[in-house]
């Protein structure tokens, strides 16, 4: 039995019952829908928006983090008078503002193979706005094991993903990419940055999707995959199928429960910005200003790209981006001490990692990039 | 002389180039003939045993190559190629 509407929902939601494609009967089933969104990040911020506004019953956000002034450019969801806020609770309040006839359930935690069974059932589909590998993969197999449908979106800088992935109908996640990168070959947004607008198109084509799939109309983009590049506005659509040997939704199956995904990843599952790797390598900021104001010479190089080394820059650094390091390597001398940095010391661990490997051994890694450095030594510069 | 369109994580590794035109007869061909040109991408596609790497696909003209003849698939001059690996962000 679908829920009836009231006389201030069928007035709300007038501009759905015009259409004979939605009318009373579907506005029902999206009241009668639970729609489960991880992550109320960049992409999160539109499909909560546009499914509260849209009149999805009930709606589950989860998100461990606080609103960031650096969210803003993107995060439309929150406001600046919400940073420092939890993100599920500045995101519920916006949602109910938006749409007081909706319920908002708010899990104010990391979503891993701990919680993930008691969070996502009874909901009908989960929408993936995470920022990782290994909660991607996690969102995955949840779904799988639920049998509901994954809306898939996922970005980098001007480029997007879309996919509906339901392996009772077609290939899910692991079938498309059973293995995750290496850790550290495809850089995060927090490393790599996006164009804000980007997450604001392909988080609003999810949730297109996730209304598609509850009222039943159309054609999901279940076993395709659109690509979506900002800079040329091109939509293309690749076909995807069905893995046979899928290790989750294949004929036989190895994982039949929820795995350690960060172990499987290789990294945390989140978007961590502070380099925890490479501990005994690093170098304190204040150790390093301490030992440039001595005299005592340091190679310091600067990983980062061109277009970050004019918004701060330490005096001396030589810039080579970690892209250029390994046709670079060879001009360096691993008789000095080289100091690495980049803005926050995730992309300077992986260039210490490569100049390790090479045999360098006086080699350190700036603790918390030039971020750190800026915060402790050098306030008159920007963090960014 | 088929298109090589390349997702954006991939195009530092080519001079930031979208679109490259390469040559070649199979798929192996024209991968071959884009490593030449821009050897530090080959690590990014193919593993120590020159297979593609799980979390890249490569496309023709919009099939995954591996539901086709793999590396060994022909390549015609009006072909389109593309590279997409996975990526994370949100």
């Amino acid at each position: 039995m679908l829920p009836e509407l009231s006389h201030a929902e069928i007035m709300r939601y007038s501009r759905h019952l015009l259409i004979p494609e939605v009318s009373l009967e579907g506005q029902r089933k999206l009241k009668a829908a639970s729609v489960l969104l991880v992550g109320t990040g960049g992409l999160g911020s539109p499909v909560a928006l546009y499914l509260a506004a849209a009149g999805i019953g009930r709606i589950g956000i989860v998100d461990y983090d606080v609103v960031d002034e650096s969210n803003l450019q993107r995060q439309v969801i929150h406001g600046s008078s919400q940073v420092g806020q939890l993100k599920v609770d500045s995101a519920r309040q916006r949602m109910l503002d938006v749409n007081p006839h909706i319920q908002v359930e708010t899990y104010n935690e990391a979503f891993t193979s701990e919680n993930a069974m008691r969070i996502a059932r009874g909901y009908d589909l989960i929408i993936d706005g995470t920022d990782n590998f290994p909660t991607r993969y996690l969102v995955n197999d949840v779904c799988v094991l639920l049998g509901i449908p994954n809306v898939y979106g996922s970005i980098f800088r001007f480029e997007g993903q879309v996919s509906v992935f339901d392996a009772r109908r077609g290939p899910c996640y692991r079938c498309l990419f059973p293995e995750p990168p290496p850790p550290g070959m495809v850089p995060s947004c927090a490393e790599g940055g996006v164009l804000g607008i980007l997450p604001g198109t392909v988080g609003t084509l999810q949730a297109t999707e996730a209304i598609k799939l509850i009222l039943g109309i159309g054609q999901p983009l279940i076993g395709k995959l659109l690509l979506y590049d900002a800079l040329d506005l091109s939509f293309q659509y690749v076909k995807l199928r069905k893995n046979p040997k899928c290790k989750i939704c294949g004929p036989n199956p190895e994982v039949t429960e929820l795995i350690d995904y960060e172990a499987f990843c290789g990294v945390p599952g989140h978007d961590h910005d502070e380099s925890s790797a490479g501990v005994g390598w690093d170098i304190e900021p204040q150790d390093l200003a301490e030992r440039l104001s001595h005299g005592i010479p340091v190679h310091l190089i600067d990983v980062r790209e061109p277009n970050e080394a004019e918004i701060s820059h330490i005096p001396g650094a030589e810039l080579i981006p970690l892209g250029q390091l390994p046709e670079r390597m060879a001009a360096l001398n691993s008789a000095d001490d080289v100091v690495l940095f980049c803005r926050s010391g995730s992309r300077s661990t992986r260039a210490l990692q490569l100049l390790v490997s090479a045999g360098f051994r006086k080699v350190k890694n700036l603790r918390g990039g030039i971020n750190a450095w800026v915060r402790e030594v050098d306030p008159t510069q920007p963090v960014y | 002389m088929a298109t090589l369109r390349l997702s954006t994580p991939l195009r530092p590794y080519v001079e930031g180039k979208a679109e490259l035109t390469l040559d070649g007869d199979t798929v192996a061909d024209t991968m071959r003939s884009l490593t030449e040109q821009y050897p530090t991408l080959r690590a990014h596609l193919f593993n120590s045993q020159g297979e593609l790497r799980p979390f890249v696909h490569l496309f023709i003209n919009n099939e995954d190559i591996r539901h086709l003849q793999g590396l060994d698939t022909p390549v015609h001059p009006e072909d389109r190629l593309m590279l997409v690996p996975s990526i994370a962000g949100g």
